[in-house]
């Protein structure tokens, strides 16, 4: 019976050949908009490390006051030098990390090549296995590297293949801001989206990887500066980098594990002893106003997701609605338009259902030929979003076999949903009307 | 004409749902335009806002340094630099700075009228450069006075060096000083050392043009300070006119014959004014571009929608067409009633339209700090979409208009 439908169907869709193409048209577009922004949106807001980001929390400590707060109340989104170093020292967390934002130049080593600048963080060694970064070659260093301040270095592949070619570079000598450094690790692919660990510096998307992690202490002792967001609520009482770390300017960020709710409320806890002491102390003269976010909602709090990727988003979900306000229109006609053929089947003994079966068949194979219409438009337009976003985001559409078969999937559901009414309408019809007036 | 509406109400009673679906595609496109257009000409505001510099002849070199240096020898190497910049063939002047308007992000600093003020009253946008920072940028001076060569120091990064004197912007001067009286007068940016305001500058556009600085639009201020960071600095240098091309192939040849121990990258390290404005406002043209073409999807595939189900209806009604020519109706009169009955539709679903349109604009101010859409965007949308149905209607109407009396005597 389904092929005779099927048979029908094409039949009547092959006699008004505008109307079916302008039906393919509006749902292959509608599809298509919303498919295309579907895969930016679903690009920047996924979890980037979704197999632990309940476990991996972000304190912030209100270090400025009432003064300073955001107008929703909010302390800062990262942490002073001072209050950074005690958290570390007290290490009451599973793993943790302070970290902040590097840019120094690496020469290398061959006579005759240029120097180059590039980016990086200075990290606690807990940071690696905290964050589950994966190496290529070798691995962190641990915690005696971080106190005695070793001259240790992880690079990405990026830049091993720049500068040992690609080789196991482990133990070798890299000169960064003129004194050496091993290589201890070279990490493996590692770039996630949005950069977690630190979205206040990266805004949260960034096309290119970072290429190099120190250990936080020696890199503080040799006075390399932080290249990332310094806020401050006054100028440091002393000048230059060893001042910045004496003020209570923000710029490191912190990130610790905590892997259950017991752990997460003695750390929350422990955060807001550290404040009333702080405020004993005579140094924070506020009542205390700390957070402790896990990692998804830390993300959702800096608004990592662009509000033009909702907005785009949005707006191409309604230029679906209107394309299938318009199919349900256009079906309404075609199928009221046959209601004497309607009146026959039904007259010769076609049940409701059979018409349902009929008609629904003739949406179904419209909104196939509007979904393949779709995918196509859909790879198009994924190809053609770095015209339109920032290239960051851009990049990170993609167009794999799920969402293939999300298009189609939309298209179909959405053309059969909108079919329903005009079939009813069509079942409705009373046969002894129609054979009469003919 | 009006005589036809009660004919017209009673035959649209008989096909409801295909009236109320049209009004509902009208009602739902309007309101998509409205924002979609408003969205637009935000956009567009934004990104053609003048920064009042010399865009057409300005190149930024972003410099960073091998070496580790001292303030005082990465200044004796700027000088360098900038003498050597100076005296290039198509340069006409040439200044080192910590930023450039349109960066994306920089220097902000809150500034007070007095030492203790809690509530800042403005927050300017930072720059630092020597007596030729206004000649390289070419921004144009107002009022008071440009800086003197002994009035220019070192500043070496995260330096505390506060500077006795200032330009500001004249947005800046007004913000502060709303009698306009802002030359002479001392200012605070977050310290207890007064600055005086020496100068004030016409347009200056801010380093950040994000969401929080249009607060502070147009509110600069200059130090006359030479930046000699350690880490880094950009030099801005003004090609004579159509000289940019050579300067561009020569400046960066000069600097590392000056010392080879720095690092301009290949790849976004030399900018000029139209790069720097591809890279600022990226999003806005993106958007812009994305709305404009939701707009034109929209608009086609409504109209589309309204030629089907008029045709639909028209050849539904050919039999009654046909009686009513019969009966003495001119083609006019045919032609009259499937415009009225569009227009009719059409207004119904304006009315819809302007409800939803201010809907969903309040909640996109809620949620994404959108501004309020204006009231113009609303009628120019509401015209828009009564044209295009009146448009739309046209060739089915007139197909209906032909349809010979003769048709009334047939049977279908």
């Amino acid at each position: 019976m389904f092929s005779y439908y099927l048979d029908l169907a094409v039949r009547s869709l092959k006699r008004s050949p505008g109307l079916t193409a302008l039906m393919v048209l509006a749902i292959g577009f509608g599809v298509a908009a919303s498919m295309t922004t579907w895969s930016v949106f679903r690009a920047v807001s996924g979890d980037p490390i979704p197999w632990k980001s309940s476990k991996l929390f972000v304190p912030q400590i209100d270090v400025w006051g009432p003064q300073g707060r955001s107008s929703d109340g909010e302390p800062p989104n990262a942490m002073a030098y001072p209050d950074a170093m005690v958290l570390m020292r007290d290490h009451r967390a599973k793993l943790q990390s302070a970290m902040y934002q590097i840019s120094p130049s690496v020469v290398p080593a061959q006579a005759g090549r240029h120097p180059l600048n590039v980016s990086g963080h200075a990290v606690y060694s807990e940071f690696f296995p905290m964050l589950d970064v994966p190496f290529l070659y070798g691995s962190g260093w641990n915690a005696s590297d971080d106190t005695q301040r070793t001259a240790v270095v992880v690079i990405s592949s990026k830049l091993n293949q720049k500068l040992f070619a690609g080789a196991n570079s482990v133990g070798k000598t890299l000169n960064i801001e003129s004194k050496d450094y091993r290589v201890v690790g070279v990490l493996d692919n590692w770039n996630p989206q949005p950069r977690y660990y630190d979205v206040v510096n990266s805004g949260g998307f960034s096309a290119t990887g970072e290429d190099v992690f120190l250990p936080f202490e020696r890199a503080i002792e040799v006075g390399m500066s932080n290249d990332g967001n310094t806020n401050c609520n006054a100028v440091p009482a002393e000048s230059g980098f060893v001042g910045l770390q004496h003020s209570n300017c923000v710029w490191i960020a912190y990130m610790a594990q905590l892997d259950d709710a017991a752990a997460v409320t003695a750390y929350r806890n422990y955060l807001d002893g550290y404040a009333h002491a702080q405020q004993q102390a005579g140094r924070f003269g506020w009542a205390v106003n700390n957070r402790l976010r896990d990692l998804p909602a830390f993300l959702d709090n800096q608004h990592v997701v662009p509000s033009d990727t909702k907005v785009s988003l949005l707006v191409a979900i309604g230029l679906l609605l209107v394309c299938l306000v318009n199919t349900v229109g256009l079906l309404l006609a075609k199928f009221l338009r046959r209601s004497g053929e309607i009146g026959v089947r039904r007259a010769l003994g076609a049940p409701r259902s059979a018409i349902y079966a009929q008609f629904l068949t003739e949406a179904g194979i419209i909104g196939a030929a509007g979904g393949v219409l779709g995918l196509l438009l859909t790879g198009v337009g994924v190809a053609c979003v770095g015209w339109v976003l920032p290239k960051s985001i851009a990049t990170l559409a993609r167009l794999d076999l799920p969402l293939l078969a999300l298009t189609l999937l939309v298209a179909v559901v959405a053309t059969l949903l909108a079919g329903l009414y005009p079939t009813s309408r069509a079942a409705r019809v009373q046969p002894a009307w129609q054979l009469k007036s003919n | 004409m009006m005589l036809q509406i009660k004919p017209i109400l009673s035959a649209l009673r008989r096909h409801k749902a295909g009236a109320l679906l049209i009004g509902l595609q009208i009602a739902l496109t309007l309101a998509i335009v409205c924002n979609a257009l408003f969205i637009i000409q935000q956009r567009v505001a934004h990104l053609s806002a003048p920064s009042g510099i010399d865009e057409a002849n300005l190149l930024v070199i972003q410099n960073d340094w091998a070496n580790k240096w001292t303030t005082q020898e990465t200044d004796v190497q700027v000088r360098t630099d900038l003498v050597a910049l100076r005296q290039l063939p198509g340069v006409h002047d040439a200044v080192a700075s910590n930023a450039y308007p349109m960066r994306g992000s920089g220097w902000d600093q809150f500034i007070t009228l007095t030492p203790d003020q809690t509530t800042p009253t403005g927050d300017a946008s930072v720059y630092l450069g020597d007596e030729h920072f206004l000649d390289t940028l070419g921004v144009r001076l107002v009022a008071g006075r440009n800086f003197r060569p002994d009035e220019v120091h070192p500043i070496g990064n995260r330096e505390n060096v506060m500077s006795p004197v200032t330009i500001v912007t004249k947005t800046l001067a007004d913000k502060l000083f709303p009698d306009g009286e802002a030359l002479g007068k001392s200012i605070y940016a977050m310290t207890s050392t007064p600055t005086v305001i020496v100068g004030i500058v016409d347009v200056l556009q801010t380093q950040s043009l994000a969401n929080w600085q249009m607060k502070h639009a147009y509110e600069s201020l200059i130090w006359p300070l030479r930046a000699a960071s350690g880490t880094g600095i950009y030099y801005i240098l003004r090609a004579k006119p159509g000289q940019l091309a050579a300067v561009r192939k020569e400046a960066v040849k000069t600097l590392y014959a000056q010392n080879r121990m720095r690092i301009i990258n290949n790849d976004g390290g030399v900018l000029d004014y139209t790069q720097i404005r591809q890279r600022a406002y990226d999003s806005d043209y993106g958007m812009a571009i994305l709305m404009g073409i939701v707009c034109a999807v929209l608009l086609a595939i409504t109209a589309a929608g309204i030629v089907g189900l008029t045709s639909f209806w028209v050849s539904q009604r050919r039999k009654q067409i046909g009686v009513r020519r019969a009966l003495g109706a001119t083609r006019g009169d045919i032609l009259g009633y499937f415009m009225t009955e569009n227009l009719l539709i059409s207004l119904g679903g304006v009315l819809l339209g302007v409800v939803l349109a201010i809907a969903m604009n309040l909640w996109l101010v809620t949620r994404f700090e959108m501004h309020r859409l204006s009231m113009f965007y609303v009628l120019a949308g509401v015209l828009l979409l009564l044209l295009l149905g009146q448009g739309a209607v046209l060739a089915p109407a007139i197909r209906a208009s032909k349809v010979s009396p003769v048709e009334a005597t047939r049977s279908v």
